[in-house]
């Protein structure tokens, strides 16, 4: 239960009052009033985002305008290949700090000769101030006045371009500027999708706009959990935080050849190291071969009961009928297919490690 | 002739003789959202009064299921471990957990009716 004063404090969305009508449930998720689900439930909506579209609002989330900062100044900050990245284009990469540990993970969206980026909800304010500190207070501006909506599914791009025709053609990981919408084809659940920043005072409209649209359904936090899971993505706090590296978290994919070559990042040191002679655990998928899911802090054990690991998210998969769960595991364990324990109420349950995503992503790729 | 009482855990249970059967409410369910697990006892087992006697997932956690009485279990729900979502569509009926042998015919007594339960209900909002 949540005290009523715990309560008062929470923030809310510009699309708060429109969930409670909808009926949803709301929950307290990183200091807001969240909907954790709608009436038809986690796993209807769920189903529904893999098979048409599902409209999410991530307006929780920080949207972070950088002003006068170059390529090579945000380059200091995070291991990404933003010299390479072209206007109009985004990349999944992480604020580190000086030791290599994940201050946040975040998008890098180009436009317009600057940089945004999208950070975690529960992050942004300790993201704006470590910016601040390593770019000056006057370069970093957390835009607080627009919401978030994520249109994820299948249908997306069919139903966001009757609104705006130009969205069906935009490469994935791309960003475009439609009247007042900041559009990117980017999400969180491993399916085609956009993400739109609009003013707080357009965001119902928009929304409601959108869910007039048939194929359109509302999804909460519960069904944005499961389907990230799934799509074998990092949740912040959970699977990564300031002491895990880029490396143990499966995330050296980010760092390009050239920034390997050069290095010039927070805990180059480390994480270069650690490229050439891997950190001792390493994140991996787990499926368990039973139907009891295995929740964060289950341990992992191998078949002599020996402590090896442990899940840092876990659940069930709904579009797999499933239970699945990330964790680490010492390295030895770590190839898909070895056979481990996830630990559930006392009982040690036969489980293997799987190759992630564990459902198939379905980004865009233009034809 | 059956009695129906509930617990203040949301749990229901049925007696008739000197067996009864226990389930969750179907304000449970709803709390819970999408049933995806159930844990049952091994028949032949004992469950305690105000211990726990089954657990249950949803999509978003994990919950135990108190047994509201003490006896030995002598029957459990097999389908619903097949098809949890027997539990959201059908918790007075189909999705029933487990029966037990009373070890106390008169162990009901102090739990509450369906007028009582209904107004318990109604104050949780």
């Amino acid at each position: 239960m949540v005290a009523a004063d715990e309560t008062l404090r929470l923030r809310q969305t510009p699309l708060h009052a429109l969930h409670v009508s909808l009926g949803a449930k709301m929950v307290p998720f990183a200091g807001y009033d969240m909907p954790v689900q709608y009436p038809s439930g986690i796993i209807a909506e769920h189903l529904h985002t893999r098979s048409k579209a599902g409209l999410f609002d991530v307006s929780h989330m920080g949207q972070v305008r950088l002003h006068g900062v170059g390529a090579k100044a945000l380059e200091a900050l995070v291991p990404g290949d933003l010299a390479a990245l072209p206007d109009g284009r985004m990349r999944y990469t992480l604020l580190l700090n000086d030791e290599g540990g994940i201050v946040d993970d975040l998008m890098a969206i180009r436009t317009d000769g600057e940089f945004r980026l999208v950070v975690n909800a529960a992050r942004k304010e300790i993201d704006v101030a470590h910016l601040r500190e390593r770019l000056g207070s006057a370069a970093v501006e957390l835009d607080a006045d627009r919401a978030l909506l994520a249109l994820q599914g299948p249908l997306a791009a069919e139903v966001l371009s009757r609104l705006a025709p130009a969205v069906a053609a935009m490469p994935f990981l791309s960003c475009v500027q439609i009247g007042g919408l900041f559009i990117t084809r980017s999400g969180y659940t491993g399916e085609d999708g956009f993400e739109i920043s609009v003013a707080a005072a357009d965001a119902v409209a928009l929304a409601e706009r959108l869910l007039a649209e048939p194929e359109v359904a509302p999804v909460g936090l519960g069904a944005r959990d499961t389907l990230r899971l799934e799509a074998g993505l990092c949740l912040y706090g959970h699977d990564i935080d300031d002491t895990t590296s880029p490396v143990a978290a499966g995330l050296a994919w980010t760092i390009s050849a050239r920034r390997r070559a050069e290095g010039g990042f927070p805990g180059a040191d480390r994480i270069l190291r650690e490229l050439a002679d891997p950190p001792a655990c390493r994140r991996v998928g787990i499926r368990p071969d039973g139907r009891a899911p295995a929740r964060e802090g289950s341990a992992i054990v191998d078949d002599a009961g020996n402590l090896i690991g442990e899940v840092t998210s876990g659940g069930f998969g709904p579009s797999l009928n499933a239970p699945i769960a990330m964790g680490y595991v010492a390295r030895a364990y770590s190839d898909p297919g070895t056979a481990l324990a996830v630990v559930v109420r006392d009982v040690a349950r036969p489980a293997r490690v799987a190759p992630m995503p564990f459902v198939p992503t379905r980004y865009y790729r233009a034809p | 002739m059956a009695t129906l009482r509930f617990t203040k855990d949301h749990e229901w249970i049925r007696q008739d003789g000197d067996t009864a059967v226990i389930g969750i409410t179907d304000y449970a369910q709803q709390q819970l959202g999408d049933i995806v697990y159930v844990e049952l006892p091994a028949p032949g087992t004992r469950v305690e009064c105000g211990k726990e006697a089954a657990v249950v997932e949803s999509a978003k956690a994990a919950s135990e299921v108190y047994a509201p009485v003490s006896g030995e279990v002598i029957a459990v729900n097999e389908a619903i471990a097949g098809d949890p979502a027997k539990v959201n569509a059908d918790p007075m009926g189909e999705g029933w957990f487990l029966s037990v042998k009373l070890d106390d015919p008169n162990a009901l007594d102090g739990l509450m009716d369906e007028a009582a339960y209904a107004a318990f209900v109604a104050e949780q909002g």
